[in-house]
């Protein structure tokens, strides 16, 4: 099956800095983000990573070529306009989950919500709603410090698909996570991208080799350049796939 | 949400919010006693214009106040009553003047004259005694508040003024002199008697006009007609006393110039927590920028933390400026301090401006963020 896609970034090229300090930190990248595929962006330090998500999310834009969410172009927009185009059509994923630590997990995601103009009691049961996805229908009172960094980082998960949208942008999601929860947080954004309706593009930034099983394509970066893309073949589930499978197979017998 | 998280920042820090609640109080009380003060002597420096009758008022040229009368002639008040629209008019007598305490020493008064039953300027809150007792022989009232200052106990004390007896024969309750100079009120034949001027000098025709009439045409045809005298409206007297003790004298410009200092330094003080309160909060508004809030959205909350703080620290300042003014006015200071509902709305309305200012800076703060911090972190 052939996925729309759901951002397109063509020729990517950014200089951080000005004059003779100026530094390229993105060399013509091109790709896409379709609907339905959880992407890992891999890569060493300083290999352009996290200034290629910054410029995918609408946060700095690119020194040339073009890029365009959702079927909008984001060429010539002023800060509003992108951060308009961030609220309706990215969500994000952060390293230190980036929390409000005076909200409970219910209001954190609210505000994600509120962001976006979304208000009234509808509001509070679409927050509950992605609690409930991400597991956490029994800690939406809570607040971020006294929840484990794995819950912490489903509650940011879990605003970040409150909104419902097209790309879901994740920076190193598992770097302040151990094995455990990591592997649950992954799981997590597989299954959001694959689940049914395929709404959701996922791209997660990581160097994390364990996260890799989850995903549907892999694209490799170095030096400011996309050096080599990996893509599941065709027929072959990624682990969270099996264990689904698997599941059915279990609750059939049973 | 933008109230929800500007209430929870505040909070989430106690002693940051202390400083800020103390900043806002301190300035709250400041300007509360200083523009009350300011009020108070408005009040008591209008008090005897405001008390006395005369929709226009007669008096020697360069009078600038009511207490420094020059004595005019009483040949004015005769003209006055063929004036058309005057109704009547009624001579009244105020004049600096040394009393001499029974014991020995001196003060200096404001001996007022007037005949009560023709409407001049009777004394008022009255506590023992009553307007009638003028009549009776030195009689004089004083208040209460000035007794010490007198050198008299109470009703039935004797001291002099230019030699002659006065007698206390009743007490008053609040009747307060801006210039500290005690008010003594007597009647108006005793007051010319007491202050050796002649029998048809005074020092106010106070006229009162025929219903219907304009005081200012009155007094513009009063003063065509008495060339050598000053003509005003009780309004425009009342003006130029207020101006003349409130502006020349500086008084006012200290206690208003108090209340300014108190502005600023509240301002400074809220400025500086409400900044410093954004700065810890930065990546938290670095985080909503990246999730696509708008500047606006991050302003609301930041001029909702102001507002709150506002509130609070308006509701802590009122309760201990209303403390204030009633142990004062226990006290019987020369000086009231005075609160009235449009002095409590100006100081809610200076207080949200204050705090509006203040952030200022933190707006400023996160206007400038970069939402690509968070992905640094």
């Amino acid at each position: 099956m052939t996925q729309r896609s759901v951002l397109l970034a063509s020729n990517i090229v950014k200089d951080l800095g000005h004059g003779a300090g100026s530094v390229r930190a993105l060399k013509g990248v091109t790709l896409d983000l379709r609907a339905g595929e959880l992407t890992l962006l891999m890569g060493p330090s300083g290999s352009g990573k996290t200034t290629l998500l910054s410029i995918l999310g609408c946060i700095l834009a690119p020194t040339e070529g073009t890029l365009s969410v959702a079927g909008h172009a984001t060429a010539g927009l002023n800060a509003e306009e992108l951060a308009n185009l961030r609220r309706q059509h990215i969500g994000f994923i952060f390293q230190s989950y980036n929390l409000f630590p005076t909200l409970t997990a219910e209001e954190n995601v609210r505000l994600a919500l509120d962001v976006r103009g979304e208000r009234g009691p509808d509001v509070t049961q679409r927050a509950q709603r992605a609690l409930q996805q991400v597991g956490l229908g029994h800690r939406m009172k809570s607040y971020p410090g006294n929840m484990s960094g794995g819950e912490q980082q489903r509650v940011a998960v879990a605003r970040a698909i409150a909104g419902k949208p097209s790309v879901i942008l994740a920076d190193e999601p598992t770097a302040a996570l151990d094995s455990e929860n990591g592997n649950a947080v992954m799981e997590l954004l597989s299954e959001i991208a694959s689940a049914t309706g395929a709404q959701h593009a996922v791209l997660a930034v990581t160097h994390d080799p364990r996260t890799m099983k989850y995903a549907d394509r892999i694209l490799k970066i170095e030096d400011g350049r996309i050096v080599g893309e990996e893509r599941r073949p065709e027929g072959v589930d990624t682990i969270h796939q099996i264990a689904r499978g698997k599941k059915r197979k279990t609750d059939a017998k049973s | 949400m933008t109230i929800t998280l500007a209430f929870r920042n505040l909070f989430h820090d106690r002693v940051r919010l202390a400083v800020t609640l103390i900043g806002i109080l301190f300035a709250i009380v400041l300007i509360a006693v200083q523009l009350g003060l300011y009020l108070g002597a408005r009040q008591i420096i209008a008090s005897t214009i405001d008390h006395a009758s005369g929709d226009v008022w007669i008096m020697a040229y360069g009078n600038k106040n009511f207490e420094e009368a020059q004595p005019i002639n009483q040949r004015a008040r005769f003209v006055a009553l063929s004036t058309p629209g005057v109704a009547s008019v009624v001579p009244m007598i105020s004049s600096f003047v040394d009393w001499k305490k029974p014991d020995g020493g001196t003060a200096n008064i404001v001996l007022v004259g007037s005949d009560v039953q023709d409407g001049g300027l009777a004394p008022w809150n009255i506590v023992e005694g009553d307007v009638g007792v003028l009549g009776t022989r030195d009689a004089v009232i004083i208040d209460k508040s000035y007794l010490e200052d007198l050198g008299v106990q109470g009703v039935g004390e004797s001291a002099q003024i230019n030699g002659s007896r006065v007698r206390v024969a009743g007490l008053t309750d609040g009747i307060r002199s801006f210039t500290t100079t005690p008010f003594v009120f007597t009647t108006l034949s005793r007051a010319r008697t007491l202050l050796g001027l002649a029998p048809d000098q005074i020092t106010y025709a106070l006229v009162n006009l025929q219903t219907g009439a304009s005081a200012e045409t009155v007094s513009k045809a009063l003063q065509v007609r008495l060339p050598n005298e000053q003509v005003m409206t009780k309004a425009e007297f009342r003006n130029r006393s207020l101006n003349h003790w409130m502006l020349a004298t500086g008084a006012g410009v200290a206690l208003i110039g108090g209340a300014i200092l108190g502005l600023i330094v509240g301002t400074v003080i809220v400025a500086q927590t409400l900044y410093s309160s954004t700065k810890d909060h930065l990546n938290e508004f670095a985080t909503l920028r990246a999730l696509g809030s708008s500047t606006g959205y991050i302003h609301k909350v930041i001029l909702a933390q102001a507002a709150l703080s506002a509130a609070l620290g308006y509701v802590l300042g009122m309760i201990i400026s209303l403390t204030i003014i009633y142990v004062t006015e226990s006290m019987a200071l020369p000086l009231p301090i005075v609160m009235t509902p449009g002095l409590a709305a100006l100081l809610f309305g200076l207080t949200l401006f204050m705090c509006a200012i203040s952030a200022i800076a933190a707006i400023s703060k996160v206007t400038r963020i970069d939402p690509a911090m968070v992905f640094s972190r």
